[in-house]
């Protein structure tokens, strides 16, 4: 079928020649969408492009990529292009730019920030057909992979040579590592070992203007600007990333894991402070609070210590007389600041139990409540028991129920805010208070962010954190590499479309200020 | 503005002889003391389409070639201010603050910039800007992954932050990627917020020297076979000298005992341990060619045999980091022919940081730059008017 039957064509009553499909909105009925009839137009040279299996234009097939792991943001794209190579994706993203066609990319759609929500009149560039590792490189400690590798994988190949992938996002057995790279992500390990970020040593990247570029390699430090720490991070707004060269870490000798248990939140947070403190770099520190121990030890029987108000998960690796050191230090200080039980599992299946709990967290507070919302601000470590007992207070006073997992050691907090999304206005109650949660964390001097993105759910809270001209500063380095505004637009900067009267990111003089009605100051 | 109290007021002065960068001298220097006196300044240079560069400690002015134009020379170093937060282990730091200054103030609550200086006498504002890391970056990266946040003045004037003071924040584009290692060319660094560490407790540097190629290279790969985890492994040669390998290992004094014995069998019963660290640790030579050579890290030892014999080169084995370093005086001639054989290599990279004066036209300074193009459409955007250090950015931009 041709994308004539798509829902918008229709709407323009004319079928658009591909070449006019940027100047002739003027003469198009108000209520027309040249975008719209600039994909359909595209259509036939998309298949060119890509083949029949490599372009999905029936509706049906189009909704299964409506939203991203943030299910309610929801939008059917124009098309779908599933491109199987670097130049497929170049040839696709020109076409979308002479033809001024927005597009998004998608990898794995586990994003929690709508980052990859589809643009309704444009082409969702789909990386799950690219999915191969090129290269295992023992020698330089590198990986060089597609974009549409699972993060997990990965690790997989590395593995038998004593190596693995150091990020480890908990979606890692689907995410893929394009979707990584964009949203730079992290992991409960990235205390020690880092985020995305620090993992990338090259990239291909198929430019907004369509054009293919390689940054970097195998070898670190090239030279010029460093794009690659600029690229990573930014949600798909500065073009496709087609292959990704990316360290591989040395599995660590000696691996282990505490779990120890405290009748507080406080108590808990006090431990961490003095473990980060007295110089130990734990690969991670997870904490949980009483309700969501309450929901893991309901969902998996994870037996965590009866009677827990806090627990802390903690894990040391290295080589092995350090970690030994390490865990006679970590245990002393639980025991200091006031745990009543700490457990120590060396081995890969005790080391399991304990994540268990840990790990299916999220699911288990599914299971107690209908729906919820994660929050993923971040604030710095020592200000973790005051923002934790403000939302207790929040919590308290709007009857909300709010359920703490989270990255202690680097302060990204997860708050669960739990509702019944069958009770008329629960819905926007629950995001009141999640917002607010996020208020507390930009006062504190934190972030609205850790890990999770900014996409289009916090786009209108970049101006809680930051001022008009840090947003159009990010603005201009956005133009500066996608002046025609066809990269996943209407994500990570506030725009008015999105936002309505809140503050966006101003492009010109306001209309207001233009005409002589208002002042801006 | 208005009703505001007091309205900073920059020291400006006239140039001087000292003022001078590559030969050029301004006609005026700016000493902004706080990031709103440095918006003023660039602001109003701004209005006058005044070419300006930045100086730090001054240490690095001979890096990259001689700017293009010179009417404004803006000296940072009374943007000199230190915020801790031991707790967090974060610090903002004003860009004009001595490197020494800072690691004093850390040193006092047992913390450290996990970040060894190629330069003494620098401030923060001028490693950021020049970017280059020394031997200590295999546990917790290069400068450029300890930088957590950024306040940047643009060239015109506009003052703009990225990123913040948490460890972990994906908020909004990273510029401070841009800036670090962006040689002043696309914005003044008014201050930086980096991660911290805790001073490890004990230090073991692990020395061993190799006639022959194969033996070093067979050292390299025992490390990175050993679960000893170093912080460095520093790799040198030069001409008329043998390979020698420097493994820095840091931790608890118990873990690191064992952990010393065995880097030792990794190097070879040869290898000796000390205690410290030698002075000059990562220092680069102050006057004669300087270049920067990245390679694949597999092929850092090759890189040492192929070129050692006619430069100095050192630098980081496992990441393929390296830098070439030859005597004052060398001929223009030498120094090119050997940058055309590195980058004659399949991705090797080789780039000019210090040329002696006047040697400039002879020599290619940076080869072929990959991502140029994108890189010019980014300087275009901050500095439309090419104003700020002109011919310093990549490429020459
Ligand atoms: C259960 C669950 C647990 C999670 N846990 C974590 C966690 O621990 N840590 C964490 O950081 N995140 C976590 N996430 C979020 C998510 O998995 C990550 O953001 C992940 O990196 C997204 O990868 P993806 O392939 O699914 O990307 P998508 O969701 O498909 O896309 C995400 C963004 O990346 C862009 N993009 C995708 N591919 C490319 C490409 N090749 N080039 C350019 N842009 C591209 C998209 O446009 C979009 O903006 C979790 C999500 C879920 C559902």
């Amino acid at each position: 079928m041709s994308l004539a039957e798509h829902e918008n064509a229709g709407n323009t009553g004319r079928a658009a020649t591909a070449d006019d499909a940027g100047t002739a909105s003027a003469q198009r009925p108000a209520t027309a969408s040249p975008r719209a009839a600039a994909v359909a137009d595209l259509v036939p040279h998309l298949r060119a492009i890509l083949g029949e299996d490599g372009l999905l234009t029936d509706r049906s097939q189009r909704r299964t990529y409506e939203s991203d792991g943030l299910t309610h943001h929801r939008e059917v794209p124009g098309v779908v292009a599933l491109p199987t190579s670097a130049d497929q994706v170049a040839a696709v993203v020109r076409l979308c730019h002479e033809h001024g066609v927005p597009f998004v990319p998608r990898g794995a759609g586990t994003g929690l920030s709508a980052g990859a929500l589809p643009h309704s009149d444009g082409v969702l560039l789909v990386t799950s057909r690219m999915r191969r590792i090129l290269e295992i490189d023992i020698a330089n400690e590198c990986a060089v992979v597609e974009p549409g590798v699972a993060n997990l994988d990965i690790t997989r190949a590395a593995a038998p040579h004593g190596y693995y992938y150091a990020p480890d996002p908990s979606s890692q057995q689907v995410c893929s590592v394009g979707g990584n790279v964009a949203e730079n992500s992290g992991g409960a390990h990235c205390l020690k070992y880092g985020f995305t970020v620090n993992h990338v040593r090259g990239l291909d990247v198929v430019t907004p203007a369509g054009d293919l570029v390689r940054l970097g390699g195998k070898a670190a430090d090239a030279p010029g600007y460093d794009l690659i720490g600029a690229f990573v991070g930014s949600e798909g707004t500065l073009g496709v990333a087609t292959r990704v060269v990316v360290n591989l870490t040395r599995t660590p000798e000696k691996t282990v894991t505490l779990l120890s248990a405290f009748d507080s939140m406080d108590a808990g947070g006090r431990a961490v402070s003095s473990i980060i403190g007295e110089g130990v770099l734990p690969s991670a520190i997870e904490m949980m609070d009483a309700l969501a121990i309450e929901a893991a030890e309901a969902a998996v029987a994870c037996d965590y210590p009866e009677g827990a108000a806090a627990v802390l998960v903690v894990e040391l690796d290295g080589p092995t007389e350090e970690v030994d050191a390490q865990v006679a230090q970590v245990e002393h200080l639980c025991a200091q600041a006031g745990s009543f039980e700490t457990r120590t599992a060396s081995s890969a299946e005790e080391r399991a139990l304990i994540w268990k709990g840990r790990k299916s967290a999220f699911a288990a507070v599914g299971r107690i409540s209908p729906a919820y919302i994660v929050q993923d601000g971040v604030v710095p470590r020592t200000a973790l028991p005051e923002v934790l007992r403000r939302i207790t207070e929040l919590s308290a006073d709007s009857g909300i129920r709010v359920a703490n997992v989270f990255h202690a050691g680097d302060g990204n907090l997860h708050p669960l805010v739990l509702f019944d999304d069958a009770e008329q206005g629960a819905w926007e109650r629950a995001e009141e208070v999640s917002a607010q949660i996020l208020d507390l964390c930009v006062e504190h001097g934190g972030s609205i962010t850790g890990e999770h993105g900014v996409g289009v759910d916090k786009a209108c809270k970049m101006p809680r954190m930051y001022g008009p001209d840090d947003l159009e500063t990010f603005d201009l380095f956005r133009r500066s590499l996608d002046p025609d505004g066809t990269a996943n637009p209407e994500k990570l900067l506030p725009t008015p479309r999105l936002c309505g009267e809140q503050p966006g990111v101003q492009r010109d003089v306001h209309p207001l200020v233009a005409s002589g009605h208002a002042e801006q100051f | 503005m208005a009703g505001s109290s007091r309205t900073p007021i920059p020291v400006v002065r006239d140039g001087t002889p000292q003022d001078t960068v590559g030969g050029l001298a301004p006609a005026r220097v700016a000493e902004p003391s706080s990031t709103e006196e440095l918006s003023r300044t660039l602001t109003e240079a701004a209005g006058e389409g005044r070419a300006v560069t930045l100086r730090g400690g001054g240490t690095a002015q001979d890096w990259g070639p001689p700017p293009r134009s010179l009417d404004l020379l803006v000296d940072t170093s009374r943007l000199s201010w230190i915020d801790h937060d031991p707790g967090d282990l974060v610090v903002e730091v004003g860009a004009g603050t001595p490197v020494a200054d800072l690691y004093a103030h850390l040193a006092k609550e047992g913390q450290r910039l996990s970040y060894d200086p190629v330069r003494a006498g620098g401030t923060v504002g001028g490693a950021v800007a020049t970017g280059a890391s020394g031997p200590r970056r295999l546990l917790h990266g290069a400068l450029r992954d300890l930088v957590i946040g950024m306040t940047v003045v643009r060239p015109d004037g506009v003052v703009a932050r990225s990123g913040g003071r948490v460890v972990k924040n994906v908020a909004g584009y990273d510029l401070a990627k841009l800036h670090t290692g962006g040689h002043g060319t696309l914005g003044a660094v008014a201050s930086v917020a980096f991660r911290l560490q805790p001073e490890p407790a004990a230090l073991r540097l692990v020395e061993a020297e190799f006639e022959d190629r194969a033996g070093a290279e067979r050292a390299l790969a025992q490390v990175r076979e050993s679960p000893v985890v170093p912080s460095a492994v520093e790799l040198s040669a030069a001409p008329g000298t043998p390979f020698s390998l420097k493994a820095v290992l840091e931790g608890t004094p118990d873990g690191l005992r064992p952990r010393a014995d065995r880097a030792v069998q990794a190097m070879g019963q040869h290898a000796q341990v000390h205690e410290g660290l030698p002075s000059g640790w990562g220092l680069r030579p102050t006057s004669g060619p300087l270049a920067w050579l990245s390679v694949p890290p597999a092929e850092s030892v090759e890189a040492a045999a192929l070129l050692g014999r006619r430069v100095g080169v050192e630098g980081c084995a496992p990441r393929g980091a390296l830098h070439l370093s030859w005597p004052e005086g060398t001929p223009p001639a030498e120094v090119a022919s050997v940058l055309e054989e590195a980058r004659a290599r399949p991705e090797w990279a080789a780039t000019l940081v210090r040329a002696d004066p006047g040697t400039d036209e002879a020599v290619d300074r940076w080869g072929e730059v990959p991502g140029l193009a994108l890189m010019r459409a980014v300087k275009d955007s901050f500095d439309p008017d090419h104003r700020f250090a002109p011919g310093r950015g990549p490429g020459g931009t």
